[in-house]
């Protein structure tokens, strides 16, 4: 079973027990539920429908397609919550931040916009919003007891693990 | 470029108020039927290409899609049908031998519909399963005529080598070549935990599933596919496939474009190569050759397995069972018309072939009046679809049953009778990598586990409103059995009475 990403290892004993989206390549079917499902939940009407008729949001969870003749391959991409992120680093604002629990979020009252924190991301992670004067990333559907990409993947390609249950099936 | 007669089976019925254009339907959909169009940012579809296996409405997260029969219309005649038409035109364009997938769809009887169980009422008390002990366990293979023992009780008689059913139900033999990796891992890790069995097919064993070689029935057809003696001796019991119930009388043919690496070293055959299985086995010809094959196998095994022989259910299955029993077969497997197929000439499957119930009965009948019933164990196969199918199969004479097509079902077959196009949307009926890997064997076990499970309780909860508390003491119960909508012919062959009687 691939994994596509793994941990940093020298995580304090709090974040290795937080728990992270893990994807799963080979079960991975490119279909794109993940990113209609993560939009609906950070939409104000939380309604499939509307939030994609009326409401603008940038996914923070995108698959990843390789699509050439020989290998097809997909997965979901999105935040790491990195041990020592370089979004917060590159804020220009002090929006990007890293709560108790170890998530990095994004203060959209305090964004203003710069980009700062795409430009140094090296996953890539981190989308603009069509405003273009705010950004959208994983928020791991704080509140929530399981992120609404990993409820609603089809195939359990993504998974909310800690980082002994990643461990596990690794 | 001539004019193309042929118009869409189905049509894609989009409600644009739900669409929201997240183009899941166009990822998913290995005919390509969805597509976008940017220019209007509408998803469109081309109806001709849809077989209507339900991918796409399944998928679809705001339930936007609808898949119908498409409406165009032929001119009322009952005779000269649209589907009559339609074929004609398919043939007279391509010249080629009509195909198709799963078991015959035609309206014949369907004679489990038309038999009813009996309950206890008030002289001999049913039983509730859930407060008293129920037996479903089955055992498999040759029975002894007699069993002696010595002055202390200790068993003299040596017993034949049998397998243990804890359910009446098996998979039935679906290649690896024909079926995915996944779907094999599915069957084989749902037998595992189920205390049953699967059938490897006629493609032979990957190396990586040998581990479940407890819960592994190896098959020998025609083609001999990867049938060497280490895969002889992985399973718990071999089968010998003479016929299939979908196809009997023909043979088989896995395409090339199917055959990959894995395949390749599963089947011993070169990556690429058409992997083709004759009609009939080239060194059986007479009963005696049978007995050959049944013996050299148990050479092999070291007598310690019991050898399946598997015949389509035909005109004169009776004499041919009673054949096979007496060539040295443990179990005869019998596999009716509905038996489903990954790929088969249509007008075989549509024509060939009598019902598994029939066929069923008279075997049983014919290896009682000449006492070898107990020779071998009955299994029968070809479209049983739930418990209750399989509760009248034991009362009718069976010792388990097979099941193929609805163990797809359980892992996402919609019917759509496609397979041969090996792009099954499901992950199922294909090779292609980023279609298998749509099937996880992960979620899929448990389906399997969870549909046998079910059928388990339902059987016993029939058992018990007969007032019988093992499986077994159904078989060949004939009277636990009436008929309905049935005519004195088919009553006799079935062996049972008219409701009311």
């Amino acid at each position: 079973m691939g994994c596509v990403f793994m941990l940093c290892k020298d995580g304090s004993k709090k974040e290795s027990m937080m728990k992270k989206i893990y994807a799963f390549e080979s079960k991975c079917l490119g279909c794109g539920l993940c990113e209609v499902h993560c939009r609906t939940a950070h939409s104000k009407s939380k309604d499939i429908v509307k939030t994609h008729k009326r409401e603008n949001i940038a996914s923070a969870i995108v698959i990843e397609e390789n699509l050439s003749s020989n290998t097809v391959s997909y997965f979901a991409l999105q935040c790491r919550h990195c041990e020592n992120p370089k979004c917060i680093k590159a804020c220009i604002s002090g929006a990007m931040y890293k709560d108790d629990s170890g998530i990095v979020l994004n203060n959209k009252e305090k964004c203003v916009g710069c980009l700062s924190c795409i430009l140094v991301c090296p996953f890539g992670v981190i989308k603009k919003n069509d405003d273009g004067r705010s950004v959208s990333k994983c928020d791991l559907c704080v509140g929530s007891c399981e992120p609404f990409c990993v409820k609603n993947c089809p195939n359990e390609a993504i998974k909310f693990l800690d980082e002994d249950g990643a461990r596990a099936l690794i | 470029m001539s004019l193309n007669f042929n118009t869409p089976d189905f049509e894609v019925i989009r409600n644009e108020n739900r669409c929201i254009q997240c183009k899941v339907c166009v990822r998913q959909c290995a005919n390509t039927v969805h597509f976008y169009d940017e220019e209007d940012n509408v998803i469109c579809a081309d109806d001709t290409k849809c077989v209507n296996c339900h991918r796409c409405v399944t998928l679809c997260p705001t339930k936007a899609l609808v898949i119908r029969k498409y409406p165009l219309e032929f001119r009322e005649n009952s005779n000269w049908s649209g589907k009559v038409i339609k074929e004609i035109y398919k043939q007279s364009q391509t010249g080629g031998v009509l195909l198709s997938s799963m078991g015959n769809p035609e309206p014949f009887t369907v004679y489990w519909d038309k038999m009813l169980l009996n309950a206890s009422q008030v002289t001999n008390p049913s039983i509730d399963p859930l407060r008293e002990p129920m037996e479903t366990k089955v055992m498999i293979g040759r029975k002894p005529e007699k069993l002696e023992f010595d002055s202390n009780g200790k068993l003299l008689t040596k017993m034949p080598p049998n397998i243990e059913l804890k359910i009446p139900v098996m998979f039935a033999a679906m290649s690896y070549g024909a079926i995915s990796r996944n779907a094999h891992e599915s069957l084989a890790r749902a037998a595992e935990e189920l205390g049953i069995f699967y059938n490897t097919g006629e493609g032979g064993l990957s190396k990586d599933f040998y581990r479940y070689g407890e819960n592994t029935i190896v098959q020998v057809a025609s083609g001999r596919f990867g049938v060497h003696k280490k895969y002889l001796n992985a399973g718990a019991a071999i089968e010998i496939k003479i016929g299939q119930g979908a196809k009997p009388g023909i043979g088989g043919h896995l395409p090339g474009k199917k055959v990959g690496e894995d395949i390749s070293a599963t089947r011993m055959i070169p990556v690429g190569s058409d992997a083709i299985s004759p009609a009939p086995h080239h060194d059986i010809y007479s009963i005696e050759d049978l007995r050959q094959l049944i013996f050299s196998l148990k050479e092999t095994t070291d007598y310690k397995k019991p050898v399946f022989v598997k015949i389509a259910a035909v005109h004169n299955s009776a004499a041919i069972a009673s054949g096979v029993v007496r060539a040295g077969a443990d179990a005869v497997v019998v596999d009716g018309f509905r038996g489903g197929t990954g790929a088969a000439p249509t007008r075989v499957r549509n024509s060939v072939g009598i019902p598994i119930e029939l066929a069923l009965a008279a075997i049983d009948q014919r290896l009682r009046e000449e006492k070898i019933r107990n020779y071998c164990s009955l299994i029968v196969a070809g479209s049983i679809r739930n418990s209750s199918d399989i509760v009248k199969a034991v009362a009718l004479g069976a010792d388990a049953v097979y099941i193929g097509s609805a163990a797809v079902i359980a892992l996402g077959c919609h019917m759509c009778h496609s397979c041969s196009t090996g792009k099954c949307n499901w992950g199922i009926a294909t090779q292609y990598p980023e279609l298998v890997k749509r099937l996880n064997p992960d979620i899929m076990y448990k389906r399997l586990v969870n549909l046998i499970s079910a059928w388990n309780h339902e059987i016993q909860e029939l058992l018990g409103g007969m007032g019988i508390n093992a499986i077994e003491s159904l078989r060949g119960n004939r009277l636990m059995l009436r008929g309905v909508d049935l005519n004195e012919k088919e009553l006799e062959i079935l062996g049972i009475k008219y409701a009311g009687e």
